[in-house]
């Protein structure tokens, strides 16, 4: 509500009001996690174990996981789902003309990925849209809500990563056969090169081709994966060195804000990658 | 039991991996994505996104209108503007006739009055003139008789005697005559 206050008045006092909103959150974040890492069981002395953040166990009881078992993983996407639902569809109840804040966002959001499908893909991939913005706002989210302290993150999983991106990769490739037959295959035969080089250079496009799915997926797992690991770490540092730990908790921070920005450019780099690829799969000449 | 303590063997290993290659996981993790895209894929193509287009058309809408209606009304404006700027010519046109007119008018009221008075000052100065000249015969005429009866009573008085009044009289004419030459 303070910064309700401020939006309202000058514009200078808003701005620096909400840097210090900013900067209040992390450093409560940072607490957290400090408080977090000190009720960590570190019975001797620097065992931090920064990998078992992204430990699937069940979510109800203790047990096998079976297919259909609800973990703490489904608990989280369930959660995104809840997050987008709230801001797609309570968001924009109003139907405003003048949007509320909330409306607005979504409403950014929309015209973002959208611009983003039409710029990159053209006019003729905008019927994929949807498919696109579920993609994005899944993984916008997904991040977002991993970066609440003692959640889980969903997209730090490879398994998840590569569903996602070998959907993309298998949609765009047969999409690309539908929609241009054998032409789709000229993708490959760069027609600019001199004749002699553009065998080697199929070859070398074939390989590239079908590497994407696994850059696609492990760019965003990786990343979001190091992240919470490096975040682990420090706060396990800060938890071996119990309240003096000054450098450690100013790392937390740091990261923290990093992982900000890594969470919403990652969500981005995945969509516009998948952007890029299906413009391949429409217009595969060069 | 020996399956239980594979497990947990297994279990151990993996945590102290990578929780990401534990396969086992993968079934449950890849069954609740493809749930999750579904359910956020059905939201939004059924209730979020023609909601937001129809928003956005609409925006869309209200602005071309708006735009529209403010060149229309500001189109009146000019009109108006226009307009009144007309009528102020018009009426500064009529208001130099109206002058003109009026100056016209008093001019010839004020040609026509002078005529009349100097009809009427010729007038008086004739009646005056006339009367001057008969004040001026009454005058010549009371002087001849004054003449005639100072002449009578010189007469008289000189030679003693009763003075012929007719030859008086002629002689005080003709003196009177030569006298007026």
């Amino acid at each position: 509500m303070a910064t309700d206050s401020n939006t309202s008045g000058d514009t200078q006092t808003a701005q620096s009001g909400s840097g210090r909103v900013i900067a209040f959150g992390l450093i409560s974040v940072a607490v957290v996690l400090f408080i977090l890492g000190l009720m960590d069981d570190y019975e001797s002395g620097l065992s931090i174990h920064p990998m078992d953040q992204f430990i699937i166990e069940p979510f109800f009881g203790d047990g096998p996981i079976h297919w259909y078992t609800v973990t703490n993983s489904t608990v989280w996407m369930g959660l995104a789902v809840l997050a987008i639902t709230a801001l797609m569809v309570l968001g924009t109840r109003g139907r405003a003309v003048i949007p509320s804040r909330v409306q607005s966002v979504a409403e950014l959001a929309y015209g973002f990925v959208r611009k983003m499908v039409e710029d990159v893909a053209g006019k003729d991939a905008l019927p994929y849209f949807p498919y696109i913005f579920t993609l994005f706002l899944f993984i916008l989210f997904a991040n977002f809500l991993g970066l609440i302290p003692g959640s889980f993150t969903s997209t730090s999983h490879i398994a998840v990563t590569a569903v996602m991106a070998g959907a993309v990769f298998l949609t765009v490739t047969i999409l690309g056969f539908i929609k241009n037959g054998a032409g789709f295959l000229s993708l490959f035969w760069v027609s600019s090169a001199p004749l002699v080089l553009r065998p080697i250079l199929a070859v070398i496009e074939l390989i590239s081709y079908f590497v994407r799915p696994v850059s696609h997926s492990i760019r965003l797992a990786g990343n979001v994966m190091a992240g919470h690991a490096v975040l682990k770490v420090f706060a396990g540092f800060a938890g071996a060195l119990g309240v003096g730990a000054v450098a450690p908790i100013i790392g937390v921070i740091a990261i923290y804000g990093l992982e900000v920005l890594v969470s919403a450019i990652q969500a981005y780099v995945f969509t516009i990658l998948t952007c890029v690829y299906l413009k391949d799969a429409l217009h595969p000449h060069h | 039991m020996a399956d239980e303590a594979l497990v947990a063997a297994e279990e151990a290993a993996g945590a102290a991996g990578m929780p990401q290659l534990e396969f086992s996981t993968f079934p449950n993790q890849i069954f609740w994505l493809v749930v999750t895209l579904i359910v956020i894929y059905l939201i939004l193509s059924r209730i979020a996104l023609p909601r937001i287009g129809a928003v956005l058309a609409e925006r869309q809408g209200t602005i071309t209108n708006d735009i529209a209606a403010a060149e229309d009304l500001k189109r009146q404006a000019s009109d108006a503007e226009e307009a009144y700027n007309k009528a102020l010519a018009d009426a500064r046109a009529e208001a130099q006739e109206i002058i003109a007119e009026t100056r016209a008018e008093i001019q010839a009221e004020l040609a026509e009055a002078t005529a009349h008075a100097d009809a009427e000052i010729a007038a008086k100065v004739a009646e005056s003139e006339a009367r001057i000249g008969e004040i001026r015969a009454g005058a010549m005429q009371s002087v001849e008789e004054v003449a005639r009866d100072t002449a009578t009573a010189l007469v008289a008085a000189l030679s003693e005697g009763k003075a012929d009044a007719a030859a008086v009289k002629d002689a005080v004419a003709e003196r009177m005559q030569g006298g007026s030459q």
